[in-house]
């Protein structure tokens, strides 16, 4: 499904070249939950990033199922994400102007979807997520772990294949981000390719695949089931 | 598929409600562009339109003879007030009656002297002239009559006063039969006229008139300061004009010595040098508007800076950069229409305050500035925001999520 092939990432800070990644080879199959994690500035954040489209290698491939996505127009780049990534992340970025609903169906909107359609998905995920009394509540009017799941819905109501999600408990308390983890989760087990970014060696460790990095390389690549380092 | 114009409106509306300082700053500011290309073409138009009404009601079909000529074509201020090598006589008037494209000719003299009336006294205006003045000038007769048709040269002691000189001179007496003083003489009053207001200097109310052999002798003067010819028809003016030129250059030794316009002709110009007045100020209030436009880009570059996150969430979720030139320039644009209907709203309020001030001026914005101050305002919001909807759709996602 994801298949990185010799990941480069380059940044170029002042006089200095900053390699953020370096001879990244990673392939993730369909329906896999993977924490990625590491120390700061270990590049986890970078790749994840690089998965969802919101970044380009500086050198190397990158299929995403079986297309090659290393340099696509603008406009593909945009579609490609908007049908099959959905990102959850640590600040939640949800538009304060915007009810809890109304950030729930923004995808919906980008995407052209006309609003009989939004209706019905809205009110699912809402339904889904526990909102339904703060459906109509912007996002000062709900608490941290409430955000999140909005995010989290915003995040899956286009219906994608994969879930990006950078620090998801990081501005949580631990009973909201176990919550948190645990709607991750049975998400993941509803077929959806779940890969987090954490800190949290706990909530790390709760994945079936877990990567650790360390200055722009992956350290070592474990499953549940077997032991791989690369 | 393409996110509809009605939810990215919808967006739009919320970014601008979500914001409401700047919004309100910059459809003040739109505002205040429209609102003032319509005022001030309104004040310009009103002044065109007053004085060609004011031209207008003069007559019709007017062809106006004054003494004194001067090469250059045209209404001549110098031949208005008159360097005359030879004056317009009451015989000049006389011969032009025969020309039969002509229906009226009115020999205007004019002056003024000490009116009274049992103890009661004032300076008046005197107009000097003869009966076809009333119908050339389309004034009506509140009592009695107007002057008598005699020969021109019949010096009766008659006079028709207007309203106000009435009033002060008779109060609430009759004044048609008295007679009164005008200067030396006695003139026995035969008529009020009823015409209200003011046409081009003379307002009828406060002047007394006179047979204009009666004006010459008040006046100890053979001269005459207009003659007014109505001509029999429209098409008829031109060849009126030039046999009046031609009649009054045989009578004067061939020397041509009189400036003759047609009311065409001077309406022609005041409508050409005020209708390019309005253009000028309309113009010139429209450099508001592009200053507006201007506050719209800095605003909008504020917006975007402000918004970072929110841009770099739009990408993440999939708009493609567009799509957020599309967001940006629908906010720039909603604020520049709902500007310019709130200036529009302004402008015709400020157009009616003028009008209820000044009820002689017809202060309404020509349906062109209207048009082309909403237009302006538009595009203005259009133009003006591409810089920040461009620099908004090439913001890198990944920074624009840090705020960066």
């Amino acid at each position: 499904m994801i298949e990185l092939i010799s990941i480069h990432r380059d940044f170029l800070v002042g006089d200095q070249t900053v390699h953020a990644l370096d001879d990244i080879n990673l392939s993730i199959q369909a329906g896999e939950y993977i924490s990625i994690m590491g120390p700061s500035g270990s590049g986890k954040s970078t790749l994840l990033n690089l998965i969802g489209l919101l970044d380009s290698a500086t050198e190397g491939s990158y299929l995403l199922n079986q297309q090659d996505v290393t340099v696509l127009p603008d406009g593909q780049r945009a579609a490609t994400r908007s049908k099959t990534i959905g990102f959850v992340f640590q600040a939640f970025h949800l538009i304060p102007r915007l009810t809890a609903a109304e950030n729930i169906e923004l995808p919906l909107i980008l995407a052209g979807t006309e609003p009989e359609r939004r209706r019905p998905l809205v009110n699912k995920a809402v339904t889904d997520m526990d909102l339904t009394d703060r459906a109509h509540h912007t996002p000062d009017q709900l608490s941290g772990g409430q955000r999140q799941r909005v995010a989290i819905a915003r995040a899956t109501i286009m219906q994608p294949n994969i879930l990006l999600a950078d620090e998801p408990t990081g501005n949580l308390d631990q009973k909201s981000g176990q919550d948190v983890i645990n709607i991750l989760e049975q998400l993941n087990q509803q077929g959806i390719t779940v890969i987090i970014v954490t800190h949290d060696a706990n909530i790390g460790q709760r994945a079936m695949r877990q990567i650790q990095m360390v200055d722009g390389r992956i350290e070592s690549d474990q499953t549940l089931s077997q032991t791989s380092s690369s | 598929m393409a996110t509809s114009i009605s939810d990215i409106a919808r967006f739009s509306w919320t970014a601008l409600m979500g914001y409401p300082t700047r919004t309100i700053l910059m459809l003040t500011a739109m505002a205040i562009g429209v609102a003032a290309v319509i005022m001030l073409t309104a004040l310009g138009e009103g002044a065109r339109r007053y004085v060609t009404n004011e031209f207008s009601s003069l007559g019709t079909n007017l062809v106006i003879v004054f003494p004194g000529y001067s090469e250059t074509s045209g209404l001549n201020p110098i031949a208005m007030v008159g360097t005359t090598p030879r004056d317009l006589t009451l015989d000049d008037a006389q011969v032009l009656t025969r020309n039969t494209n002509i229906r009226r000719i009115a020999p205007i003299n004019i002056g003024s002297v000490n009116a009274s009336f049992q103890g009661r006294s004032r300076e008046v205006p005197i107009i000097g002239s003869n009966s076809e003045l009333l119908n050339i000038r389309h004034w009506k007769l509140a009592q009695g009559h107007f002057l008598p048709a005699t020969d021109l040269d019949r010096a009766t002691p008659v006079c028709v006063i207007g309203r106000k000189i009435s009033d002060e001179l008779f109060a609430t007496q009759a004044a048609v039969g008295q007679w009164i003083r005008l200067g030396d003489r006695r003139f026995r009053v035969i008529g009020i006229m009823a015409s209200e207001g003011r046409s081009i200097g003379v307002d009828v109310q406060d002047t007394i008139m006179i047979p204009v052999a009666s004006a010459q002798q008040l006046f100890n003067t053979p001269s005459l300061f207009r003659i007014l010819i109505e001509a029999k028809t429209r098409s008829a003016i031109e060849s009126v004009k030039q046999s009046t030129i031609e009649i009054l250059k045989e009578r004067h030794q061939g020397k041509r010595d009189v400036t003759v316009i047609t009311q065409d002709a001077v309406l022609v110009t005041f409508d050409r040098i005020l209708g390019a007045l309005t253009y000028a100020i309309g113009g010139i209030a429209a450099i508001s508007l592009a200053v507006a436009g201007i506050l719209i880009m800095n605003v909008m570059l504020v917006a975007v800076s402000q918004r970072t996150a929110e841009i770099g969430l739009l990408k993440a979720l999939g708009a493609p950069q567009r799509q957020i030139i599309r967001l940006i320039l629908s906010e720039a644009i909603m604020l520049s229409a709902f500007g310019a209907v709130i200036g529009l709203l302004l402008g015709e309020l400020g157009c009616f305050a003028i009008r209820q001030a000044f009820p002689d001026l017809p202060a309404y914005a020509p349906l062109w500035a209207v048009a082309t101050a909403i237009a302006v305002s538009l595009l203005a919001g259009f133009i003006f925001s591409l810089l920040p909807a461009r620099q908004a759709a090439r913001l890198d996602p990944v920074l624009a999520l840090r705020g960066k």
